[in-house]
């Protein structure tokens, strides 16, 4: 079956996130425990505060579990990018079934037993430990149950703030529109769901053996991190691959060890966590820099742009600008290719004269922003005779390709453009802001490692828009592995 | 008189409504005292303000001579065995460790307890080869009355508090267990306050007879008084036997 070669071929990557998957769920699980036990016991001692106690828990389990991570990033010391806001997440989340299951569980002991048990002159903590404890076991261990089984599944969407586990294949998959990447994250996913009821099941039986146990094989795998350089990326196609790319090119150049913090949240989390320093590296695009992260107005310039980024990134954040990749990842205006050439139009301005005869077909955020189809109209005085068809952006490439639309808008590295024969015009008034792809790295890394850095600039200019173009189709159009595609791509680079 | 229990002007009272109204009596050592009355009457609170489980909201409840505010309350209950109609045997543990229960928790060496145990299964009739490894769910209702009154008597308290421990059981099997414990409470002498709603039992194991109605103690008078108690309420006891 497909999934199953697919998990085979990436067997090591399957095991490694399971791994992950478990030391997450499994610290998170012990501070549920740790804390929810105690508070389900102090409830029963303080029956005025159950109410409130529970109340809170049960708002935490309502909210939704992105929003929970995204809340939790700007927090410091517990959250952030990373291993430790899932676990804190998935804390949060474990927390109301253990405080329930003790609440009631302990308060469901037959109250003759607990009077009989005082009237003997148990103390309060002989009577807890003794028989309260003891007789709510098996609840307070169903909602251990439950709680474990909630945090695997929920643990899968830690991916999201780079804190790996199996969401990592789930959002690759997500991203790539292939099923066999999801289902090789969602079925080890569900069979340690269900081996985990069972396991916890069995363990019931020997509980403080068993869980001793568990404790350590937690604490050893959890304390295996040493020098590594780790690598992140944000959620698309794009930059999962050259996330991958600035991985493989350290591994190959330095021998350092790469721990990849791929598939994170967007371009605030990739940023946050880089200067938080969670990550080592990643990549990013001069005008995002610029507009998202600066907040200033975008150059029109590529190398100005690059200019003001690195002085700024430098002296703000203590993260170097490397060399620009070589490939520029802006809005670009495509035809087909058989008409450029029966037109001979390279250029936007080349094409002005012959938009009179076309029908155009843009995306919706292309049509609303400034910077995008007004503006472009003006900056060229394009003249369509019928006003632009709005459409999904991912429907323009089918539209064009089928004569429906003759010029659309996207993005100049989608690898869809090659694959339908279809070509970028050059804007040769640069009216978009040029979004230059460059490797970000923090410059303690820099001064520690060099090597790293000279593995950077050793990608300088490497990568051309055509390049990206057919490793983005290859993931995307073709569902080949991301790691195989950049493995060729490096190996033809670096000859 | 030494009283070992003695009541003075004690008041009960929760948010205000009372459910003891200024009783006073004295229990002299070795006497076997029965509060009879209707449910609610106040009989269950008068003993749970002999081993503090509650407190007096007015009055003084005097134990061995020293008032029960200054016995430490865990040491205190741990000196009174306390049997109560729905037993509370711990269903996790053997009729060993309940019968053990208060001298383990006083920290008595392990082979004395078994010891003690071995010899409080023999007194209340059961055969410790038999019973002692069982769990109280494998046991008959009269079985578990034995075992509650022989965890009760344990540890060698000087003073028995039963809550209508027989209230539950079928009545041949009542009267088995009243008559071998009347006969029991001779031999060992105990100080017994005994709660019951069952004017029967009342004569059988009282050697006085306290009778109570809506929190006041009406009379408390020997046994053989009792049917010469010119009160309503002691007249309906009296010819519920009839």
């Amino acid at each position: 079956m497909n999934v199953l070669n697919f998990m085979w071929a990436n067997r090591s990557d399957v095991w490694h996130l399971t791994l992950e998957h478990i030391v997450m769920v499994a610290i998170a699980i012990l501070l549920a425990t740790a804390i929810g036990i105690p508070l389900g016991i102090f409830m029963t001692r303080n029956r005025r505060l159950s109410r409130p106690i529970l109340a809170v828990a049960n708002i935490v389990q309502t909210i939704p579990s992105l929003a929970l991570f995204g809340f939790l990033i700007p927090i410091p010391f517990i959250g952030g990018i990373g291993g430790r806001t899932a676990v804190v997440a998935l804390t949060l989340y474990s927390l109301l079934p253990i405080i329930r299951n003790t609440f009631t569980g302990i308060s469901g002991v037959d109250p003759a037993i607990r009077e009989a048990g005082r009237g003997m002159g148990m103390t309060d903590g002989q009577l807890l430990w003794k028989v309260e404890i003891p007789l709510s076991l098996g609840i307070i261990f169903a909602g251990i149950r439950v709680a474990t089984v909630i945090a695997i599944g929920v643990a899968t969407i830690a991916a999201a703030v780079g804190a790996g586990g199996l969401g990592m294949f789930i959002f690759r998959g997500v991203s790539m529109v292939d099923g066999r990447v999801i289902l090789a994250g969602a079925i080890p996913a569900a069979l340690l769901a269900l081996a985990a009821d069972f396991g916890l099941g069995a363990i019931e039986k020997r509980f403080s053996k068993l869980l001793g146990v568990l404790l350590i094989c937690v604490l050893v795998c959890s304390c295996s991190n040493a020098d590594r350089i780790i690598v992140g990326s944000k959620n698309f196609t794009e930059q999962v691959i050259l996330g991958e790319l600035l991985a493989q090119q350290i591994e190959a150049k330095t021998g350092l060890q790469v721990d990849r913090r791929l598939n994170l949240g967007g371009t605030l989390v990739c940023h946050e966590a880089l200067t938080a320093g969670q990550i080592d590296a990643y990549v990013e695009y001069t005008g995002t820099g610029l507009t998202a992260i600066l907040k200033e107005p975008v150059a029109t310039d590529s190398s100005s742009a690059y200019d003001k980024v690195r002085t700024a990134y430098l002296s703000r954040y203590g993260v170097e600008w490397t060399e620009p990749l070589g490939f520029n990842n802006t809005f670009a205006m495509i035809i087909r290719k058989e008409d450029a050439q029966k037109l001979n139009v390279r250029t936007i301005s080349d094409a002005v004269p012959y938009t009179s005869g076309w029908t155009a077909g843009f995306g919706y955020e292309f049509i609303e922003r400034e910077d995008g189809y007004p503006g472009l109209v003006k900056a060229y005085g394009l003249r369509f005779p019928r006003s632009p068809r709005i459409m999904d952006l991912g429907l323009t490439y089918k539209a064009v390709a089928e004569r429906q639309v003759d010029f659309i808008a996207g993005n100049s590295t989608d690898g869809l453009i090659d694959a339908l024969g279809l070509i970028v015009l050059e804007d040769d008034k640069h009216y978009f802001p040029p979004y230059d792809a460059a490797p970000l790295l923090r410059t303690a890394v820099a001064q520690k490692h060099p090597e790293v850095r000279q593995a950077f600039k050793d990608l300088g200019g490497k990568i051309s828009a055509e390049d990206m173009r057919r490793m983005n189709y290859a993931v995307d159009g073709n569902h080949r592995d991301v790691k195989e595609v950049v493995r060729e791509f490096l190996a033809t680079k670096n000859k | 008189m030494n009283a070992i229990v003695e009541f003075r002007g004690v008041t009960y009272a929760i948010n205000g409504r009372p459910i003891l109204n200024d009783i006073s009596f004295t229990i002299a050592p070795g006497e076997s005292v029965v509060f009879l009355g209707r449910s609610g009457s106040g009989k269950t609170t008068t003993l749970k303000l002999i081993n503090r489980l509650i407190e007096p909201s007015s009055g003084a409840v005097f134990v061995e001579g020293k008032n029960a505010k200054d016995w430490d309350p865990i040491q205190l209950r741990r000196r009174i065995g306390y049997v109560i109609q729905e037993i509370g045997l711990f269903p996790h543990f053997t009729v060993e460790r309940n019968v053990g229960l208060v001298p383990s928790l006083q920290a008595w060496p392990d082979q004395t307890i078994h010891t003690r145990v071995q010899e409080m299964l023999r007194l209340v009739g059961l055969d410790p080869q038999r019973f002692a490894e069982r769990l109280p769910r494998e046991l008959s209702g009269g079985q578990r009355q034995r075992v509650g009154v022989a965890r009760a008597l344990a540890a060698d308290p000087a003073i028995l508090l039963l809550d209508e421990p027989f209230g539950a059981l079928d009545p041949v099997t009542r009267a088995e267990v009243q008559r071998e414990f009347r006969d029991l409470r001779k031999r060992l002498g105990k100080t017994m306050v005994f709660v019951t709603h069952d004017v029967r039992e009342a004569f059988i194991l009282g050697d006085r007879i306290g009778l109570m109605k809506d929190g006041e103690l009406i009379a408390l008078v020997p046994a053989s008084d009792f049917e010469k108690l010119d009160h309503a309420e002691a007249k309906a006891f009296s010819q519920s036997i009839a």
